[in-house]
């Protein structure tokens, strides 16, 4: 194939994957998105292949094949409430990857460059292979945190904060390192492979962000997970688009400015839903440290059992869903969609209101939701129903805490004052579904808890909705 | 301890202290329950339903009072001469009372039952706090009352609430004047909605203007700046020029509406006099008022306690047995009421009263403890409605500015920075660079506008289908797998073998998902 030709596939694919992402502006184009997608990346792969300096097609196949089954493996066995988790794993693939080409970019002696664009080439692996390991270690963290193998706590370092401005400064400084042994030759380790200039920065330099993936995620918690998951979305992309650069390949380099842009936004939506500065989300430690001390949660709670919640139910009109993380864990999903069929047949207006930052990963109830066959035109966002809730009878809320907290509005030394809520308050009556009186994962306690028109029901959440599903059925 | 209920003895009378329901709750927190035969008749409420609630029937009001420790009851107990019943007479000594007292009406009352000994709880002295709202008799009593007014005036009204246009031609719908937005004003106005009437309301409170509008009705406004709060969540006593405005405003609503209820009332006063003669005058024929201040004087001048009258066409209601009047209603909500009430009063459930005057709640209810008169508790430390929150927003709002100015000025600070800082580049870096550097930010800019596209509920379908995207680097692998040095094949084929995963795991785990969005 004439590289012309390849550069002609390469425009094809990157409309098609344009075409992919703004299908997703709606459920139904975003199928044929997908299609788009696929098209792309099989267009884009074949030209490649067919280029006259790609030989080795055993070993391609070979690893299509086998990686490609194991991706479909995983695809269709994961669980939809593992999702975070899955597209955490997969980030670190890429960032894997991208660490991958650009050592074997480094180490391939065919490439020739000159002079200043020598130096360019140089400094585009070490930032491809840099933003590939941080990528690469930080998901793997985020998925452990994700999965519950590690603790979903954030863990601080003491003078975390200068160890990462140490780190930062290592990086730049063994950079220019790197660039000068390069030049120089020196610098080369006694390993066959890295007898080349510059190895042991590199190397160095490779441990070091691995370390800083690592302690960078580490100091997040929980609450903040859709945060750290789209952000290394977003370098998983910039991972991509370096190692474009380091190729001279327009393709990669489209392709992961619109991922990492993706991410970017999406870091940037869930920062704005939680009211957060995303350095201080990045620099970890949530709700350390801050002014005031909160206003404390005085009153009693008022519980309610199953029975009394499906009469409230029975006898509201308009009634509001809340799903949380909660729901997710308690794999409530699909009795909550029953519960909804049968009020919806007897004429009930039932609503799911979904707050951005609910669950692990932007659009994580949306996702839950739509597995358990709940009409999407059902489904709204915060802020197509929160002026809403004055009308609303009953409310739920389904394992959410700090996402319908009160104090975020009123109580200024709140550790998440000015976040925006679900203001389920304001509605007739709201009953919380929890397993106990524990605070969310902000740490932060709930007036909501405590107002004359909620009711606490403790317990599991799918059992108890369970129960509430029996006595609703009648 | 055993808890007795005696027939109610006042004329009219209808309610009474428990029902089955309730007596069921009082005997599962420990208390043993007796009645009067025939106490629930007249609220339809037979002696059978009370037994098979496990309520012990006893014959005589006589028996009741002597066997009972604790004597729930509606109204206060008094002579009868009527009935030859003289219900301080058969209140043994050292007993416990809970019902309606108003100390501040019948102290004389106040006194025999301290020569008794007793231990008294007021229901009309339950103190309006949040906590306190499940056993507000008042309240429950006040909502019932504003609900049966309306139905009172629409039984007098000779015409529709709601508004028609029919064959017969067109009816306009009834104005409905509520004057005192409490808990029986709020309740009038929502029945009278309800029935399709249009709806104004007054009240000198103006935070309850917001419940008004709630409720779907019309606040009427004064042009005259006075609260008229006072403490626990009432109202007080307003300037005469206050008063003048108001009654203006009146005078001139009775030209026009069809139906006016009024509720106003002030702690410890007469109801103050709203609707002079000649506003009656003035108002159409076949007017209807309700008058839900008749006990303590009227808010109406024409007004006759107990007594529905026609003065000048206009129907004037006077009833002060509204809540009595759907006596099985009122008598479930007064028996919940006394329910919780007993249920704080044991927290044990051990069926052991403990009056534990610590307790703001209890000691306000509290106004004989042992023979001792401790009425008036201390004023509530809390009011009802918290007028807090309208403060903050200015404030944070100041502070908003402060920020968003700020925020201008960094903007402004990283807008130069970065300019100088990509001039900075420009001048350095070859042109072969330049070229891939502007694909990248022209597809920078175009995947900004793309993604802000998305809808909020794909977001998780974004991720993995940009996963898949990523998964594009095979192809960077892909062009080293035939380089010559073996290592590197092996490298180039492990990265592929990865890439892989993630294309066809991001595809069709996306293709998993979006299968699932349905309408």
């Amino acid at each position: 194939m004439s590289p012309s030709l390849v550069t002609m596939s390469y425009i094809i694919a990157i409309i098609l994957f344009i075409l992919s992402l703004s299908g997703l502006s709606n459920p139904e184009s975003a199928r044929r998105g997908n299609y788009f997608g696929m098209a792309g990346m099989a267009i884009a792969i074949i030209a490649t292949s067919l280029m006259e300096s790609v030989t080795a097609y055993g070993y391609l196949v070979v690893a299509i094949l086998v990686g490609g089954s194991i991706g479909a493996l995983a695809a269709k066995k994961v669980a939809m409430t593992q999702m975070p988790e899955l597209v955490a794993i997969m980030h670190s693939l890429v960032g894997l990857a991208a660490v991958l080409v650009g050592y074997a970019n480094f180490m391939d002696s065919s490439v020739h460059f000159q002079g200043m664009e020598k130096t360019i080439h140089e400094a585009e692996i070490y930032a491809g292979v840099l933003i590939g390991a941080v990528t690469f270690s930080g998901s793997v963290i985020a998925f452990g945190k994700l999965s519950e193998k590690i603790t979903g706590k954030p863990i601080l370092l003491p003078g975390r904060h200068q160890i990462n401005l140490g780190l930062l400064v290592a990086v730049v400084a063994l950079g220019f390192l790197f660039l000068d042994q390069v030049e120089t030759g020196t610098g080369a380790l006694p390993w066959l492979f890295l007898d080349k200039g510059g190895s042991q920065s590199l190397l160095i330099m490779t441990v070091i962000a691995l370390l800083f993936g690592i302690h960078m995620v580490m100091a997040i918690g929980g609450a903040d997970m859709p945060v750290v998951v789209s952000m290394l979305n977003s370098y998983s992309g910039w991972a991509a688009a370096a190692t474009g650069f380091m190729l001279g390949n327009d393709l990669l380099i489209v392709t992961g400015a619109l991922v990492g842009s993706s991410g970017a936004i999406l870091s940037y939506i869930m920062c704005h839903a939680m009211n957060r500065n995303f350095i201080s989300v990045i620099a970890g430690g949530f709700g350390t440290g801050s002014g005031g001390k909160a206003a404390a949660i005085e009153g009693d709670v008022q519980p309610i059992d199953a029975g009394e919640t499906a009469t409230l139910l029975l006898s509201a009109k308009n009634i509001m869903i809340i799903p949380g993380y909660g729901m997710a864990v308690a794999q409530a999903q699909h009795t909550v969609y029953e519960i909804t069929q049968l009020l919806r047949a007897k004429g009930k207006t039932v609503r799911f209101g979904i707050h951005p930052v609910a669950g692990r990963m932007p659009g994580h109830m949306n996702v839950l939701l739509a597995e358990a066959k709940v009409p999407y035109d059902i489904v709204f966002e915060m802020d197509e129903i929160n002026d809403d809730f004055p009308n609303v009878d009953v409310s739920i809320v389904i394992g959410a805490n700090d996402i319908v907290n009160p104090s975020a509005l009123n109580d200024p030394n709140s550790p998440i004052a000015g976040m925006p809520v679900l203001e389920c308050w304001k509605g007739e009556t709201t009953v919380v579904l929890k397993r106990s009186m524990a605070s969310g994962y902000a740490g932060v306690g709930n007036p909501l808890f405590v107002m004359d028109n909620t009711r606490m029901l403790f317990g599991d959440a799918n059992a108890m909705l369970q129960a509430v599903l029996k006595v609703v059925q009648g | 301890m055993k808890l007795g209920i005696p027939k109610e003895v006042a004329a009219g009378e209808k309610r009474v202290a428990t029902t089955p329901e309730a007596a069921a709750q009082l005997i599962k927190l420990g208390f043993s329950v007796c009645i009067e035969s025939g106490a629930g008749t007249k609220a339809t409420i037979s002696d059978d339903a009370y037994r098979a609630a496990g309520v012990q029937v006893l014959d005589t009001a006589e028996q009741v009072w002597q066997q009972s420790d604790i004597i729930l009851k509606v109204r206060p107990p008094l002579k009868w001469p009527k009935f030859n019943i003289d219900e301080m007479g058969l209140m043994p000594k050292n007993r416990c009372l809970i019902c309606f007292i108003w100390p501040a009406q019948n102290p004389q009352l106040m006194d025999a039952l301290a020569a008794k000994n007793a231990t008294v709880l007021a229901m009309d002295c339950v103190p309006r706090l949040s906590r306190a709202q499940k056993m507000d008799a008042l309240s429950s009593m006040a909502n019932i009352a504003g609900y049966r007014a309306i139905v009172e005036a629409a039984q007098a009204f000779g015409r529709f609430f709601t508004g028609q246009i029919t064959a017969a031609g067109k009816v306009p719908p009834a104005k409905v004047l509520v004057i005192g937005a409490g808990v029986a004003g709020l309740s009038a106005v929502g029945t009278a909605r309800s029935l399709g009437a249009i709806v104004r309301a007054f009240d000198t409170r103006p935070e309850v203007k917001e419940q008004v509008e709630s409720m779907g009705a019309e606040f009427l406004l004064l042009d005259f700046k006075e609260d008229g709060s006072g403490s626990g969540g009432y109202a007080k006593t307003m300037s005469p020029e206050f008063i003048a405005a108001e009654m203006a405003l009146f005078a001139q609503q009775a030209k026009e509406v069809d139906i006016i209820v009024t509720t106003a009332l002030i702690p410890g006063r007469p109801a103050p006099k709203l609707i002079t003669a000649e506003m009656i005058e003035s108002m159409k024929p076949g007017s209807v008022i309700v008058d839900l201040a008749a006990e303590q004087g009227g808010n109406c001048e024409l007004t006759e306690p107990n007594k529905i009258v026609v003065k000048h066409n206009v129907t004037l209601i006077g009833y002060t047995d509204l809540p009595s009047r759907l006596a099985n209603q009122s008598s479930q909500l007064y028996a919940t009421n006394l329910r919780h009430l007993l249920t704080d009063l044991c927290p044990k459930k051990d069926g052991v009263i403990n009056i534990n005057l610590d307790d703001e709640v209890i000691r306000g209810t509290t106004v004989i403890n042992d023979g001792k008169i401790i009425w008036p508790a201390p004023p509530p430390t809390q009011v009802a409605a918290p007028a807090q929150p309208k403060t903050i927003p200015s404030a944070s709002k100041a502070t908003e500015q402060h920020r968003s100015k700020a925020d201008a000025a960094t903007r402004w600070t990283v807008l130069v920075i970065a300019a100088a800082a990509l001039l900075g580049l420009g001048s350095i870096l070859p042109q072969s660079f330049m070229a891939h550097f502007t694909v990248f930010v022209l597809a920078c800019f175009v995947g900004y506008q793309v993604i802000w596209n998305v809808t909020p509920a794909l977001h998780t379908p974004l991720m993995s289908v940009t996963n898949a995207i990523s998964g594009i680097i095979v192809i960077g692998a892909i062009l080293q797998l035939s380089a010559p040095s073996a290592l590197v094949v092996w490298l180039a084929v492990f990265a592929v073998l990865i890439a892989a995963i993630n294309i066809v795991g991001g595809f069709w785990v996306t293709r998993r998902m979006l299968g699932m969005f349905r309408k």
